[in-house]
């Protein structure tokens, strides 16, 4: 059974003035159809970029150094063996190009930003539409136009075709962008921080929303946040990034209720439950990393309450319990069983 | 005489703008349209309420960096609403959400920190100074060393704690803190928490927490109050306002907000509201809430509720709670 | 999610030396060495990086640093006098001697020359320098009160920019000369000053006078932009002075586009001065401006012609330069902050 989406020593650096930096930094998963995986990680963690990688959207000074991204039996970046010549990008450009929008979409976090203000909406969808679908006609693109509208839950379609981004509140942008998303019936769907801008109340309808669709459309979703309460909601797996790297991942239940990276379980244990009277809470202490001075060994070390010696130098290996992997030192099999 | 440090009553604030260059009647914008409320020394306030309802606005316009339009702020007994306000500023301050917005970029930490100082006489020479930005930066977790440096050289968390030292600065008595974590990474807000709490015990401060977050409200509030639209719908103690809400936003709200646990998240009773915000330029007649209410009637639309004790001091303005 | 490890991985595992201390607890100091922090770059430090990398524009600025010392020094070093006329040599050319040759009466070009220069960069940075210090302050202070303070002094200043400057620059440099050179009688203070001659402080007058406009409505942009910043909101809240708030937060802030404005004024002015000096309404005789060596010059234009071409040249190398550092302070400064 092969995944939709596999990722496999993916690795994006971006060459600044002041060095490389590091933003995503081998980092491996998998996605199954119909499936919904949550990418947490907070601002450093290398979650958006990951997902930008995915949909070619790295510009320069970024690149994919290394590693692999097949998407529903399709290599999307240079085989390893193969220069990157002009001729293979280039290849390679138009093979992404006509996945973007098609059969992979993404929203973005800021929907005032991600559409264009001085173009009517119906416009911004229908371009969606005709860029994959050349031979329809116009009147099928101002048919399915509406269609998408209603999906999305967004009443009088008609009137709101017409109308320009500025006439529409946070939340019905957002409706919006998925609607420009769902266009060409993606099979997988990027949600880069959707929620991430909008109120609470609305971020509950956006999210009922994605749920709602991808049960009807059958598309397997990922969904980057920093809240790890909107993945508890909705995700079946979890992956936790961590300067770059994935510390943890697993199904939702395994990663919440058995986590054990302490990143992890750091976060976890700063954010305030609603049900319990938490008297006092645990940060997680120390700065993010600077990704320009990445550590020889775990990213995690100085912050990590359980660091060891071996934490400081050596990258820690992945260890693997079925589908619940984590990158830990404290859990490789030498390590003396005292602690 | 009462331990309130602070009282409003009937604060409103509201924006007149003209609707355009033609139209003769200037359009309204009742960001503040009536709030009472009062602050015992040594306590916590938490403001919540989503974007438009006016939190930002009425905190500012206590600090008066918003003139009122109407209503009175007592401070410390004293009607502060109207009189010149610089003495105040050193007893009232106020902490900004954005950290990389509210330090000036060209200035080192030492005259950021350091310019409450000098704008109200607090330190007599450069050493003095330098000896009280250095005890104010380890009160929040930084060291003297980084005193000569520039705002873009720090984190999000640590130049909180910047904005934090040059309010505490001026040695205040209250502290209204807007949105302070919002920003932030989770894994720092919760140091940036502790150190209020931290702050507010050994200081004997009293703040006014706003913020949007019902979560975190919670942690650090001793009283709650809900805002919708310029108006508090619903204020209680903290522990009642999670485990009798009355009001049907305020039930709304604490259901939307997303529980870090999967066999919880996905077993609860969700109530998803329909429908967008209402402009404050356009309130809906009656109950200003009544447009998204899954339980509106007639009645709302013709009479707007008031505020009314429920018992015990939980106060909730709605005609069915 | 399946997943395994990966089998570079663990080879690269087994290479890793594991001794009996490797799996002990890290103490506080060995983390600490993580996190060394970069060398802080302030604002001007960056952009001095930025301006070498514009080689035109640090060409230019050493040009200017070598033509200002050198027009400071070499008259010093000359035996010959600016005013001092040799009778017989009149009119030679190049030679050991008189390196760029005498003029018409006799006197050392080369030191003529430097004098002018002298007299040109003089005017132009004192011009430049009074243009700044008005401009600032009726900029900002408009800038700042805003409302119908800032309407008023926002058309004066459209007014003035409606004036053609130059006419009136010639016309109040004719009627300034008498009362200038009675005030100049009158006061022994001022008398030091006749030895530019009342026409050259004239111009001078005038350009302060009329000049500034530029400045101010930049200076104004910048103030009605940088007062909506967070920080003047978080110094009001201090309780700091209107006053305060101007020369502390908002003129620092603005100081990339004055500084880049400045710089562009400085060659208006000296082209301005050149001008009137070679219409003869500029510096007195004998004292020699680069306007005035022209139109000296002119005369011999057929016979000796580098005698025009010199001052000529030196001109528009100075105006040159000028705008060329102008322009590459301009994007140096320019406050692009990427984090």
């Amino acid at each position: 059974m092969s995944a939709l989406l596999e990722v496999k020593n993916l690795k994006v650096s971006f060459f600044t003035p002041a060095g490389e930096v590091k933003a995503v930094n081998d980092i491996t998963y998998s996605l199954e159809k119909g499936k919904v995986l949550g990418i947490v990680g907070e601002s450093g963690s290398g979650k958006s970029v990951s997902s930008f990688a995915l949909m070619g959207l790295i510009d320069p000074p970024g690149r994919i150094v290394g590693g692999s991204i097949t998407f529903d039996g399709n290599l999307l970046t240079l085989p390893e063996d193969q220069k990157p010549t002009r001729k293979a990008l280039r290849t390679s450009e138009e093979a992404q190009r006509s996945m973007r929008g098609n059969d992979m979409a993404m929203i973005f976090q800021d929907p005032m930003t991600s559409l264009n203000p001085v173009i009517q909406v119906g416009k911004q969808i229908a371009e969606t539409i005709r860029l994959h679908n050349s031979q329809l006609s116009k009147e099928e693109i101002y048919q399915r136009s509406l269609e998408l509208l209603t999906l999305v839950g967004i009443p009088g379609p008609k009137k709101r075709l017409k109308q320009y981004p500025f006439e529409f509140s946070g939340g019905m942008r957002q409706r919006v962008m998925i609607a420009i998303a769902l266009a060409n019936n993606p099979k997988l769907l990027i949600a880069d921080e959707p929620t991430t801008a909008l109120d609470v109340t609305i971020q509950a309808q956006i999210l009922e929303l994605i749920k709602e669709l991808k049960d009807k459309i059958g598309m397997s979703v990922i969904l980057i946040t920093h809240d790890l309460g909107i993945v508890a909601d909705i995700a079946d797996d979890v992956a936790v990034m961590y300067g770059g790297k994935i510390v943890e991942t697993g199904s939702s239940e395994e990663v919440f209720h058995h986590a054990k990276h302490p990143y992890t379980l750091g976060l976890m244990d700063s954010l305030c439950n609603l049900d319990d009277a938490c008297t006092r809470l645990t940060p997680i202490e120390g700065q993010p990393i600077d990704l320009l001075n990445i550590p020889a060994g775990c990213m995690f070390a100085e912050r990590c309450n359980f660091c060891m010696k071996i934490c400081i130098n050596e990258i820690p290996p992945t260890v693997v319990d079925g589908t619940h992997q984590t990158a830990c030192w404290l859990l490789d099999e030498r390590r003396p069983a005292t602690i | 005489m009462n331990n309130n440090i602070i009282e409003i009553q009937d604060l409103k604030k509201y924006f007149y703008m003209k609707k355009s260059f033609l139209s003769k009647e200037p359009v309204i914008l009742k960001a503040v349209d009536g709030v009472s409320l009062s602050i015992v020394r040594g306590k916590t306030l938490g403001l919540v309420g989503e974007s438009g309802c006016g939190k930002t606005t009425l905190g500012r316009t206590i600090i008066r960096l918003y003139e009122p339009t109407s209503g009175r702020i007592i401070f410390n007994g004293e009607d502060v609403t109207t009189v010149p306000f610089k003495p105040f500023r050193q007893k009232m301050q106020y902490i900004f959400q954005d950290p990389y917005a509210s330090l000036d970029p060209r200035k080192t930490i030492s005259d950021i920190v350091g310019e409450a100082l000098d704008i109200h006489n607090m330190v007599q020479g450069k050493k003095d100074r330098a000896e009280r930005i250095k005890e104010l930066l380890k009160t929040v977790g930084l060291s003297s060393e980084h005193a000569s440096r520039y705002p873009h050289e720090f984190s999000g968390g640590q130049r909180q704690r910047i904005g934090i030292a040059r309010s505490l600065a001026v040695e205040p008595e209250f502290l209204i803190c807007d949105e302070p974590i919002s920003a932030l990474d989770v894994s720092i807000q919760a140091q940036i928490i502790n150190m209020l709490v931290d702050m507010q015990a050994s200081k004997n401060l009293t703040y006014l927490f706003i913020a949007h977050d019902l979560a975190v409200v919670k942690h650090i509030s001793d009283f709650i109050g809900v805002m919708y639209l310029g108006k508090i719908i619903e204020y209680s103690a903290s522990n009642e306002l999670y485990s009798k809400p009355l009001h049907p936003y305020t039930k709304a709200l604490i259901s939307s907000i997303p529980v870090p646990d999967p066999s919880l998240s996905r077993n609860r009773n969700r109530i998803i509201l329909q429908g967008d915000v209402p402009s404050p330029v356009n309130l809906p007649s009656g109950c200003r809430f009544r447009t998204r209410c899954p339980i509106a009637q007639t009645i709302c639309a013709e009479q707007e509720p008031p505020l009314i004790d429920m018992g015990g001091g939980h106060l909730c303005a709605c005609h069915f709670a | 999610m399946n997943g395994q490890l990966d089998d570079e991985l663990k080879y690269r595992t087994d290479e890793i030396e594991i001794t009996e201390t490797s799996f002990n607890l890290a103490t506080a100091a060995e983390k600490t060495f993580l996190s060394f922090e970069r060398e802080p770059q302030t604002y001007w430090k960056h952009a001095w990086k930025s301006l070498k990398k514009n080689k035109f524009a640090l060409i230019s600025l050493f040009i200017l640093i070598f033509i200002i010392l050198l027009c400071i020094i070499a008259p010093e070093l000359s035996r010959y006098k600016y005013d001092e006329m040799l009778r017989g040599q009149e009119n030679q050319s190049f030679s050991w001697n008189h390196w760029l040759g005498t003029d018409n009466l006799g006197r050392d070009l080369f030191v003529r020359i430097m004098i002018g220069t002298r007299i040109s960069l003089l005017v132009g940075i004192l011009a430049a320098g009074a243009i700044v210090i008005i401009g600032i302050l009726y900029g900002a202070i408009s800038g700042f009160i805003g409302g119908w303070v800032d309407n008023v002094m926002m058309r004066i200043v459209d007014i003035i920019y409606a004036i053609p400057t130059l006419l009136i620059v010639i016309l109040l440099s004719v009627i300034l000369k008498e009362p200038l050179t009675r005030a100049f009688d009158e006061s022994a203070f001022l008398k030091q000053l006749s030895i530019f001659g009342p026409g050259l402080i004239s111009i001078f007058i005038v350009m302060a006078a009329l000049y500034w406009v530029d400045m101010a409505r930049i200076v104004r942009g910048q103030v009605l932009s940088l007062k909506q910043q967070e920080y003047v909101t978080a110094a009001r809240a201090l309780g700091a002075s209107n006053w305060r708030i101007i020369t502390s937060h908002l003129i620092p802030n603005a100081m990339g586009p004055i500084i880049v404005t400045a710089t562009f004024k400085i060659p208006t002015a000296i082209y301005v001065e050149s001008f009137l000096s070679y219409l003869g309404l500029g510096v007195d005789v004998p004292m020699p401006s680069l306007g005035s060596l022209t139109s000296e010059a002119l005369g011999g234009i057929y016979s000796y012609p580098e005698k025009l071409i010199l001052p000529a040249v030196m001109i528009s190398i100075i105006i040159l330069c000028f705008n060329l550092l102008g322009d590459g302070l301009r994007d140096a400064l320019d406050p692009r902050i990427k984090k």
